[in-house]
């Protein structure tokens, strides 16, 4: 599946989430692949989650530090810009994309770079950093394993940790034959990570300009984190002589103690490791000349302080992004990440995206929807976001902003219409019972044997596969009042 | 110990059966039921679909129906979920103190039927006879939202001339998801697919769940495929004595 689409972070329209959904469910090899996938990680997040006596401790804890920073952010994060300061590295504030993209280019500009690598940051992606900087005529190499396949196959992320994770082996074989030239490679998974090395390594020495996103960055020491299994990260932030690092506001935690937390919830949520392979601390530059000599940290705001503003939505900061809602998920197993139309998708990209974005777009207002409400996605966060409550608040939030901006085509929408009916004949019993009557005189087109094989309208898509019980002879209340009085 | 039936609109127009069953295991254990008329609906599709303002009105009623009761029992696990979880945040959008105040004192009270008769009343044991293989698929409200864990279960151990098959993946969603499974039919289809998939899986010829809407999904897709296996709703098992086997 080529997909290159704009994205809810992109200008242009996205498609709304039920559309998508129809053409990702049916791609039978995206379904093998992501079923087999969640399952696999879901399971073994279960073992190494189930050892850990105090683990709903640690999510409480985790929960708490998350909500207490944000309560302060504003004093959080000018003593990171104070600490990051002191150790010798440049901070920046960014209100929007655009604003983040400028401040990069013109870092990288200023090194005269025409490639700069890169560590996987989805921050990056809802900027849309590597474009801008194409148009710049900077090309930006993602080398991040899973990253670096989706670049060559011109397609976008599909998950939060695993970007390519709707490809199987034998297509990641296949796309670097294609790109990379590696004739006769097979489809061993080390023989194609080496593959991989070989294109990179040569970037890794030549780039002069690394570019991060930040897992957390600590206020009280100043100490930006990247944390990642494959040790790319820890050559981009390393070997080129200037590191910039992008990172949502939203990612401060108040002290370098509380790593102890987060350390302990995010590996076992994300990949389901006791402890990741590689773990990247850095505080400013070091005066040793180990490291990069240049540190810039980006913060950056795109519509962040506004999910703050909303006191039910912003817990929807909480996130760090271990992706343990998506693996869980039940729609997200069978649709994958793109039907989503955002670089954040699943659970947690259904919540954040509308926010991030506003509400009042067809795309991302459909997202709010695309969930059962089956609470899966609340039961493994680490940190405790109750998304499905975040879900409906979103959910009442899209109705009343098309039901007071909309004018007469949403008061005139056949939804609305029904649920204003539904809601009256709800606010009176005796309204009730006509209604339960009238159903039942009024199925008769379409019941049969106790059973309705084809409904009509928008409730079409119940009886596609599945048929529907007719409404019965006799109520509960009718039975009620003839058998055991009025009461 | 004043016990009030919330039947739910849904079961009271499309599931009368489930009701009169619940009635008969109540009155069986020596409880008085009553049945408040005035009840409609609790406001769940509504609040769920994100037609909140509409849904205050019918939370209103709910609390000044159901309030003076020392218990409010319904065979519905979801819509018990939406009085215990989702009421404070309409009080919230609504603005009223008084309302979330009433909200805090009457959800307790409020119980979906098994967790009320093994957590409340301590019964597993209801005395029921029920001949058939039967699996049990975990609705997620009543997994999930009011954690009534095993309760369902051990009440289902102790029916007679039961043989009870687990059922494979039995915690994952069936797809319903109240308007969910209009507004997203197809991804609803898919979850459902594989539902109905592990059911057969178990050979059973009975799958039962505490919440009719969850089983009319799930029971919609049987019988399309003209599958052999009905469901019913779980007070219906326990209501189920050797004297009749047709409740």
């Amino acid at each position: 599946m080529k997909v290159k689409t704009p994205d809810a972070f992109s200008k242009g329209k996205t498609p709304r989430f039920e559309e998508s959904a129809k053409t990702a469910l049916a791609d039978t090899q995206l379904r093998r692949n992501l079923g087999k996938a969640t399952k696999t990680i879901r399971e073994k997040r279960k073992v190494v989650v189930e050892e850990m006596p105090d683990w709903e401790a640690l999510r409480e804890a985790g929960r708490s530090l998350k909500e207490r920073t944000l309560r302060h952010l504003d004093e959080y994060l000018e003593q990171l810009e104070e600490s990051v300061t002191r150790a010798g590295g440049h901070v920046h504030w960014a209100r929007d994309a655009d604003e983040a993209n400028r401040i990069i280019t013109s870092i990288v500009k200023s090194h005269e770079a025409e490639e700069i690598v890169k560590v996987k940051s989805i921050a990056t992606d809802e900027t849309k950093l590597n474009e801008h900087l194409e148009r710049e005529g900077i090309h930006a190499f993602e080398t991040d394993l899973a990253e670096l396949i989706i670049q060559l196959a011109g397609e976008t992320s599909s998950h939060i940790l695993v970007p390519a994770i709707h490809k199987n082996r034998a297509e990641i074989r296949e796309l670097f034959v294609r790109e990379l030239g590696a004739e006769g490679l097979s489809d061993n998974p080390p023989d194609l990570a080496n593959a991989a090395r070989l294109y990179l390594r040569k970037k890794f020495l030549s780039a002069k300009v690394g570019v991060s996103g930040a897992n957390f960055a600590a206020a009280d020491t100043g100490t930006v984190c990247v944390v990642e299994s494959e040790g790319n990260g820890r050559m981009c932030t390393t070997l080129p002589p200037v590191l910039v690092t992008l990172m949502g506001i939203e990612k401060v935690i108040p002290s370098w103690r509380d790593f102890e937390v987060f350390m302990q919830l995010l590996p076992r949520s994300s990949t389901a490791e006791r402890m990741n392979p590689y773990t990247s601390f850095w505080t400013g530059v070091s005066e040793s000349g180990d490291g990069p000599r240049e540190f810039h940290l980006v913060l950056m705001d795109n519509g962040r302080t506004d999910v703050l503003a909303d006191e039910i939505g912003r817990q929807t900061l909480n996130c760090i992004r271990c992706s343990a809602c998506l693996n869980v998920c039940p729609v997200y197993e069978r649709v994958g990440g793109h039907a989503y139309n955002s670089v954040y998708p699943g659970p947690i990209g259904a919540i954040l995206t509308p926010q991030l974005v506003g509400i009042g777009k067809p795309g991302p207002d459909s997202l709010p929807y695309a969930s059962s409400l089956c609470g899966a996605c609340y039961e493994v966060c680490p940190v405790k976001i109750n998304i499905p409550q975040v879900l409906i608040h979103l959910r009442g939030k899209v109705v009343r902003k098309k039901q007071d901006t909309g004018g007469l085509k949403s008061k005139l929408d056949p939804e609305n219409v029904a649920m204003q009916a539904v809601a009256k004949v709800f606010s009176d019993p005796e309204r009730f019972e006509q209604a339960q009557k009238l159903a039942r005189i009024g199925q008769w087109p379409l019941a049969r044997n106790g059973s309705i094989h084809r409904l009509p309208g928008r409730l079409a898509g119940w009886t596609e596969t599945r048929d529907l019980r007719a409404v019965p002879e006799q109520s509960f209340r009718e039975w009620w009042k003839t058998n055991r009085g009025t009461n | 110990m004043r016990v009030a039936l919330f039947i739910t609109c849904f079961n009271d127009t499309l599931f009368p059966e489930t009701g009169r069953a619940t009635v008969r295991i109540l009155e069986r254990l020596g409880h008085e039921v009553e049945f408040p008329l005035e009840q409609t609906c609790c406001g769940q599709m509504h609040f769920n679909t994100g037609y909140q303002r509409e849904a205050i009105p019918l939370v209103r009623r709910f609390v000044e129906i159901f309030s003076p009761y020392d218990a409010v029992v319904a065979p519905s696990g979801s819509c018990v979920g939406m009085v215990r979880e989702l009421y404070p945040l309409a009080a919230e959008l609504a603005g009223d103190a008084r309302l979330a105040a009433d909200i805090e004192a009457l959800a307790p009270k409020v119980f979906e039927l098994s967790e009320f008769l093994v957590k409340k009343l301590g019964v597993t044991d209801v005395g029921a006879y029920y001949p058939h293989r039967v699996t049990y698929h975990a609705t997620c409200h009543s997994l999930r939202m009011l954690e009534v864990g095993e309760a369902p279960l051990e009440l289902l151990k102790n029916v007679r001339g039961i043989d009870l098959v687990e059922l494979p993946e039995a915690r994952e969603c069936c797809g319903f998801g109240g308007t969910f499974a209009v507004k997203n039919a197809d991804t609803s289809m898919a979850m459902l697919g594989d539902k109905i998939r592990h059911v057969l899986d178990t050979r059973a010829e009975i799958c039962t769940a505490g919440d009719n809407s969850c089983l009319l999904h799930i029971g919609g897709g049987l019988h399309r495929q003209r599958a052999g296996v009905e469901t019913v709703h779980l007070a219906q098992i326990l209501a189920t004595t050797e004297e009749d086997t047709n409740p």
